[in-house]
């Protein structure tokens, strides 16, 4: 059976990359990148990436990467969607790294492990494992996550008859930034411009876009459980302060109820997530599964928990002024990236055999 | 029957005297309160005729396809929804000649100072004070997420005049000119990047004794009135598809690409809400006639509420690509308030407000389950204890 708790490394983890974001990735700073995208995410990353590490967490350690697994990463994950942080360690040292690794590369990791350069899958961000389309040379791939602050592309296109998985610099290619829903993880439309290097083509190209993405449809999962993490505490500290009727709001039990509600369902996507990290650390043949169940749970409780949070403040709730908007537009993001719960669900009726 | 048809005749009248291509939109809407025909069930000389409610309906049907300028409810949706029904019951007829002409014609743009900082929920806890100096009133105090102040002539206000009494009892109701030097509007800015909201400080505004509706002391009975009427106005949709589920449905036509079987449930489950609830609430407005929205109305705005953020989210997940894109953040204080305005993402978050204002989802239910089923009230500390002695 899996282990579906923490260790003591994975826990002291926890405590530096949280100490770490709260730090580096304030919440005002993350508000402020809807006026001024131009700030970016490396301020935030580049701490996190060198100091702690966290770019190279999962290159092995002949690359000079930590060597870790998808476990450490999902502990990441989980303190990442807790302080909606704007750092591309999802987009880049997981997913592109996966397929990078997947690919053989030998040139690029060594440099990603440093935290010196940050890479980037591009794939429209609603791309799944086994449910996207190659890009065409030249034409825009949009909308494409964590490729405003990278430096290098993977770029997977279609070929004369085969699928190639090419590698561009900053330089060859052209991007445009997009107005995104969620702020914190920006989008952008980006095409190539001339033919950058091959990486891999054919099936295995294919397989490695593959892995890389459901590694990120598994660890998102920890993400979004993050998120509704802080959405209930932050909501459970505020009901039990805020008073109208001369009671604290979370003595009505119509309250409490909706709180111990969200508390079930929170702790599930906990477990869930886990399960999914877990068996993907161990290559488990359930790992598929987990990572479709992960995904078809955990993306509508984040967004219930960011709506909830959002609700249960009342007016505040609603402004600029107070963080929950930050982690109500991450959710809805979270839920559309990667597949959408709905094409997750579908994924999971061919593989437990519950067929249409 | 007799009645809808005088009603056409006097609006083909006022139609053909008023050519509404050559009027401003003022002078039409105004020639159009002289005639009567602005809410015909209010009295003659009031904008109405003394007439059922349903005949609105006959009205606006004839002014549209005559392609008359209708009243902006997104820029004066509180003075059309809530301020007007308020003036009509409880006003003077001096307040109500003075007001609903230019309120109806949207020169008077008005905005409700009911809400403070420890007053959202519990509104009868407002600390806002208002003090009677000769003939006039004095107030002092802090409003918040007062929507569409920046844009307002008039607000209607609710302030403590007495201390001494339980919450509910001490409160007056008045109309507030809004360029009293003593008001003092902040924009506040929402989840969706606009300020449509704000902040008002009230320092020393002086407010005329003749400004005050409803006797002193009465002001929670008015505002009631008031509250019924918004729960009514912000749940309304006369047409079918008129609301979110109207733009996702014309989508779903438009876009076949779009279709997945899953979201056709989906679709179809959110269509046969709205319809249904916009069949019961057509059902309230009649069962209303003449009369005023009762607790029922809750019921209504509970509905509109849970489907337009359902709806409105499942519109982002129909087309994923588009739905992670927003049309842009730029703080702008806004000039009129619509919950179907700009793209899918502002909708989206816009809808999250509407479990909110005008009384919350959770109030909505207790008024349901406390005023319509009569079931026992929850336990209030405050309850008959004199306002300026409950510890907060
Ligand atoms: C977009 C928007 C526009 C608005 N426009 C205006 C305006 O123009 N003028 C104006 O005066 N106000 C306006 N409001 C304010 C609105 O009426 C209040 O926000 C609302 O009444 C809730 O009050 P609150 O914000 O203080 O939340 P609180 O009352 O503090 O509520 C916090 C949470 O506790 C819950 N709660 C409170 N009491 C109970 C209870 N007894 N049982 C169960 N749950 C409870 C609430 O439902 C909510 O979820 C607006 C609000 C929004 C969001």
């Amino acid at each position: 059976m899996s282990d579906l708790l923490y260790s003591d490394v994975e826990l002291s983890l926890r405590d530096s990359v949280r100490a770490a974001l709260r730090r580096h990735a304030p919440q005002e700073a993350t508000a402020r990148l809807y006026d001024d995208p131009s700030a970016g995410s490396s301020a935030a990353w580049a701490p996190l990436a060198r100091d702690l590490g966290l770019a190279g967490l999962l290159i092995g350690e002949d690359h000079g990467g930590a060597g870790a697994s998808a476990r450490e990463a999902a502990v990441v994950l989980e303190e990442i969607g807790r302080a909606v942080a704007p750092v591309p360690f999802l987009t880049s040292a997981v997913i592109a790294t996966t397929a990078l690794a997947a690919a053989g590369d030998e040139t690029f990791l060594p440099s990603l492990a440093t935290g010196d350069a940050t890479a980037v899958l591009v794939l429209p961000w609603s791309a799944r494992a086994g449910a996207w389309q190659a890009g065409v040379p030249g034409a825009d791939i949009a909308p494409v996550a964590g490729a405003l602050d990278a430096d290098l592309f993977v770029v997977p296109l279609a070929g004369d008859n085969e699928l190639e998985l090419r590698g561009y610099s900053r330089d060859e290619v052209e991007m445009t930034a997009l107005t995104s829903l969620d702020m914190s993880r920006q989008l952008a439309a980006v095409r190539t411009n001339g033919d950058g290097r091959l990486l891999l083509g054919g099936a295995s190209a294919t397989q490695a876009v593959n892995e890389a993405l459901s590694c990120g449809q598994a660890l998102l999962a920890s993400e979004q459980y993050g998120i509704a993490a802080w959405c209930l505490e932050t909501t459970v500290d505020y009901v039990k302060t805020r008073i109208q009727f001369a009671r604290p709001i979370g003595s009505f039990q119509a309250i409490k109820h909706r709180l111990a509600d969200l508390f079930l369902e929170v702790t599930q996507a906990g477990a869930v997530a886990r399960y999914a990290a877990d068996t993907r650390a161990r290559g488990d043949a359930d790992a598929a599964t987990a990572q479709a169940l992960a995904q078809a749970y955990c993306s509508d409780i984040a967004i219930r928990a960011a709506e909830e949070a959002l609700q249960l403040h009342g007016g505040i709730g609603m402004t600029w002024e107070h963080p929950v908007h930050l982690y109500l537009k991450r959710a809805k993001a979270d839920q559309l990236a990667l597949g959408t719960p709905a094409a997750h669900r579908a994924d999971l009726a061919e593989l437990v055999d519950l067929p249409a | 029957m007799d009645n809808a048809r005088d009603v056409i005749e006097r609006v083909d009248d006022l139609l053909f005297q008023h050519d509404p291509g050559r009027l401003s939109t003022e002078e039409f809407l105004g020639a159009r309160f002289d005639a009567g025909l602005a809410w015909v069930h209010f009295p003659e000389g009031l904008g109405g005729l003394g007439l059922p409610r349903e005949l609105n309906a006959v009205v606006e049907e004839r002014l549209v396809e005559a392609g008359a300028p209708a009243p902006d409810v997104s820029r004066n949706g509180i003075g059309l929804g809530m301020a007007a029904p308020t003036l009509l019951a409880f006003g003077t007829e001096e307040q109500q000649h003075r007001y609903l002409r230019p309120l109806f014609t949207c020169e008077e743009i008005w905005c409700q100072l009911f809400s403070e900082p420890g007053a959202g929920s519990d509104l009868a806890a407002v600390a806002t004070r208002a003090v009677l100096d000769g003939d006039t009133w004095v107030v002092n105090g802090q409003k918040v997420w007062t929507s569409g102040a920046h844009n307002a002539q008039r607000a209607i206000l609710v302030a403590r005049t007495d201390a001494h009494v339980p919450k509910h009892a001490g409160l007056s109701y008045f109309v507030v000119d809004m360029s009293d030097p003593g008001l003092d509007v902040r924009p506040l800015r929402q989840i969706t990047g606009e300020a449509e909201f704000n902040e008002v400080f009230l320092s020393g505004v002086r407010v005329p004794d003749a400004d005050r509706i409803g006797a002193v002391g009465e002001g929670w009975k008015v505002a009631t009135t008031t509250l019924n009427n918004e729960r009514v106005a912000i749940g309304a949709g006369a047409d079918r598809e008129a609301g979110q589920i109207g733009l996702v449905a014309r989508r779903w036509r438009e876009e076949p690409e779009l279709r997945t079987a899953a979201a056709h449930e989906e679709l179809l489950h959110w269509w046969v809400e709205a319809e249904v609830t916009r069949i019961a609430g057509e059902r309230l407005r009649q069962q209303m006639a003449a009369g005023q929205p009762g607790p029922e109305s809750s019921a209504m705005k509970l509905a509109f509420a849970q489907q337009a953020q359902a709806i409105t989210g499942f519109a982002l997940e129909l087309d994923p690509d588009a739905g992670l894109l927003y049309d842009d953040w730029t703080m702008v204080r806004s000039a009129s308030a619509s919950f179907l305005g700009r793209g899918p993402g502002f909708r989206y978050l816009r809808a999250k407000g509407n479990s909110i204002e005008g009384g919350t989802s959770e109030i909505m239910r207790n008024v349901i389950a406390e005023r319509v089923l009569g079931l026992p009230a929850e336990h209030r500390p405050d309850k008959g204890v004199p306002f300026n002695e409950v510890p907060r």
